[in-house]
């Protein structure tokens, strides 16, 4: 199949099969929506750990800049600065008109990318594993920050989160439109919150593919290059005329900036954030998806963020309900004879959700280290057929000669 | 015309004294060689020439630019290239790559060239290829071009390293034992690829090497250096019967350097 012929099939996959089997269970649109989502940071992590070398732990501290930018000046909050989390007077007016939400993923791009650099000019001095560390300590400052900025003036709402946060207008003529021609295909009446889904599922698809667009241009460009120059030999690199702290400050803002427009998009979404989305584990979610993915692979690690959604949304927690459901019945574990039901809550099946998942990741890196799909070098040197011969010929013989 | 100077260059690493007030003068279009036994501070001179290490006193002049405190990238886009004692190449990148990345400082395209695919960014990426190609030819590295650069064996990786490091257009070349790990014949070939580098390229050369075979082969000049000082400098024949060299090499009292060139050829 030409790749034409494949983008082409895939476009029509994600554009009409997913949004007719999406509104007809919702469940599945959640799923696809959040692959969206992640498979944009994923991308955008990549760039710092994957091309340029640089182990960022708290790369979510961008995802949650976007989300509490849109969340501040999409919500009431700006009117709340003065109140105590909770006590919202009723009719607050909202700050901003909800479309200015088109504004503000640009904004979130921007003000991710800024604070990317914030991060980057105290670190760049640092390698490996202090830097990993540093920015573990980033992540944490900026989500402890969304915590505690309740006082003194009251700009994250504190643990409680913002809610309500505003979602663009999907105006009523093309809902008459939308649902003409929905309502057939799906074979029920098409409610506004399904059309919402439907709209954020298909703006996460618009925002990735200027990621991906984006991402694989930049590789392929002398900064690409001296990207993952860096990676490979920092001393080298430098050697060869490369700025190192300009770079690695590019690649921070670089990554930032895709996960500060997701996290507008995540906050508009939900019409809620709270720090606890925030978490350290978010990080390590994210980073789990690149590796297992594959470093520096564009395709992988967009895979890499299906198969760790789809495992932690899906088959893992059907598993763990078929497992509790087991533990309910009078069913014995095979060969020791053991009744599930006698087994003690320490041992709950359900908790095991979370351990399968860590094995999987063992599994794959010890028979996949290098992902599900391995970062691999383009062809360039191009030599047309008849020449290549001669050449493969003359240069490995030379090789021969120079090996010792 | 000096195209290098250094005046009193001195790097200390606390109490070790490892350059000591190296005044050194490299004219434009030589080959010259820095000799000295292990430890001598050699590859610490070539690291305070391109800015990795920072010198505590003296002056480096390059082509009428003062280079200390500059940093190492801005010092190879003055002209300065070097390769390093321990082969570092982008091992997961593949040998044009490499090249390509050595020709960084010879780009223009900024990231929003990138982006936007501009005509500016395709000339440029054009001329990186048809360039990269170019010095594969120079080094009879045709053919490997999309060979990971770690999977070449050790000449070609020697080989590919002074291809990216000429990728700059550098006016002075530096390299650091660069025949260290060949056998003799791998060795005369080196010898002739520097050779063809400084007529046909018009680089100068300035190496640091531990083969006598090499130095006395290939050098115009040569400065020998001993626990971080200079203690000789003259042609190859002016050294070879310089009893402070012997010494140097040999302790005192040893015998010519007829003998010490065996001792050298077997290590």
């Amino acid at each position: 199949m030409s790749s034409r012929a494949k983008v082409g099939l895939a476009l029509t996959m994600l554009l009409v099969l997913v949004p007719i089997l999406g509104v007809r269970n919702i469940f599945y649109l959640e799923v696809i929506f959040q692959i969206a989502v992640f498979a944009a940071l994923a991308l955008g992590l990549n760039i710092v750990v994957g091309f340029a070398g640089l182990l960022d732990l708290g790369y979510v501290a961008f995802y949650a800049v976007g989300a509490y930018l849109w969340a501040f000046f999409g919500s009431q909050q700006p009117y709340l600065l003065h109140a105590i989390p909770g006590t919202a007077p009723p009719g607050t007016p909202f700050f901003l008109p909800g479309d200015t939400f088109y504004v503000f993923i640009a904004l979130g791009v921007i003000v991710a990318a800024l604070t990317g650099l914030l991060l980057g000019l105290p670190v760049l001095r640092l390698r490996g594993d202090y830097l990993a560390i540093v920015t573990l300590g980033f992540g944490e400052v900026i989500r402890v920050l969304a915590n505690n900025l309740d006082k003194p003036l009251n700009l994250t709402n504190g643990p409680q989160g913002i809610t309500p946060i505003q979602r663009p207008t999907l105006p009523a003529e093309l809902l008459v439109v939308l649902r003409a021609i929905m309502n057939p295909l799906v074979g029920h009446n098409v409610s506004e919150g399904d059309f919402y889904n439907l709209f954020f599922y298909l703006t996460a698809l618009v925002v990735i593919v200027v990621v991906i667009l984006i991402v694989r241009r930049l590789d392929d460009s002398k900064i690409g290059r001296a990207w993952t120059a860096i990676r490979e030999d920092e001393t080298a690199a430098i050697a060869m005329g490369i700025p190192l702290v300009r770079l690695k400050l590019y690649a921070f803002a670089a990554g930032a900036s895709f996960a500060g427009a997701m996290g507008v998009l995540f906050s508009a979404s939900r019409t809620f954030v709270s720090p606890e989305s925030f978490s350290f584990m978010q990080s390590i979610g994210v980073l789990s998806m690149v590796i297992l993915g594959g470093l520096g692979s564009i395709p992988g690690v967009i895979l890499g963020a299906a198969v760790v959604i789809i495992l932690n949304l899906q088959v893992l927690q059907t598993f763990s309900l078929y497992l509790s459901q087991l533990r309910q019945s009078d069913a014995v574990i095979p060969i020791i004879n053991f009744a599930w039901k006698d087994l003690s809550t320490q041992l709950d099946p359900a908790k095991y959700q979370r351990m399968l998942f860590g094995v999987i990741l063992i599994v794959m890196m010890i028979y996949r280290p290098a992902g599900l799909i391995p970062a691999a070098r383009r062809k360039r040197e191009l030599l047309r057929e008849d020449e290549a011969d001669v050449d493969q010929n003359g240069g490995s013989e030379e090789i021969a000669n120079g090996a010792s | 015309m000096a195209l290098l100077e250094t005046h009193g260059v001195t790097k200390r690493f606390g109490g070790l004294q490892a350059v000591g007030q190296m005044d050194f003068v490299l004219d434009q279009g030589r080959i010259v060689s820095i000799i000295g036994p292990n430890g001598a501070g050699k590859t610490t001179f070539f690291n305070t020439l391109t800015g990795l290490y920072k010198p505590e006193e003296g002056e480096v002049i390059f082509d009428d630019h003062k280079l200390v405190g500059l940093r190492p990238d801005q010092i190879t886009t003055l002209g300065i290239a070097r390769t390093f004692q321990n082969i570092r190449l982008f091992g997961s990148m593949t040998v044009i790559e490499n090249i390509m990345v050595g020709l960084y400082p010879r780009l223009k395209q900024t990231g929003m060239d990138a982006l936007l695919r501009n005509k500016r960014f395709k000339e440029e990426e054009k001329y990186a290829h048809a360039r990269a190609t170019e010095l594969m030819a120079f080094m009879s590295l045709k053919g490997v071009g999309d060979e990971l650069a770690r999977n070449l064996p050790y000449g070609g990786q020697r080989r590919v390293e002074i291809a990216r490091a000429l990728a700059s257009n550098p006016k002075l070349l530096l390299l650091d034992e660069p025949t260290a790990g060949m056998n003799p014949r791998e060795t005369d070939d080196a010898v002739r690829l520097f050779r063809r580098v400084r007529d046909e390229l018009g680089v100068t050369i300035l190496l640091i090497e531990h083969s006598m075979r090499v130095v006395m082969d290939i050098s115009e000049r040569i400065s020998v250096m001993d626990y971080g000082l200079k203690i000789a400098e003259g042609m190859p024949a002016e050294i070879a019967n310089n009893p402070k060299v012997v010494e140097a090499y040999l302790g005192r009292g040893a015998a010519t350097l007829a003998d010490e060139e065996t001792v050298n050829e077997s290590a």
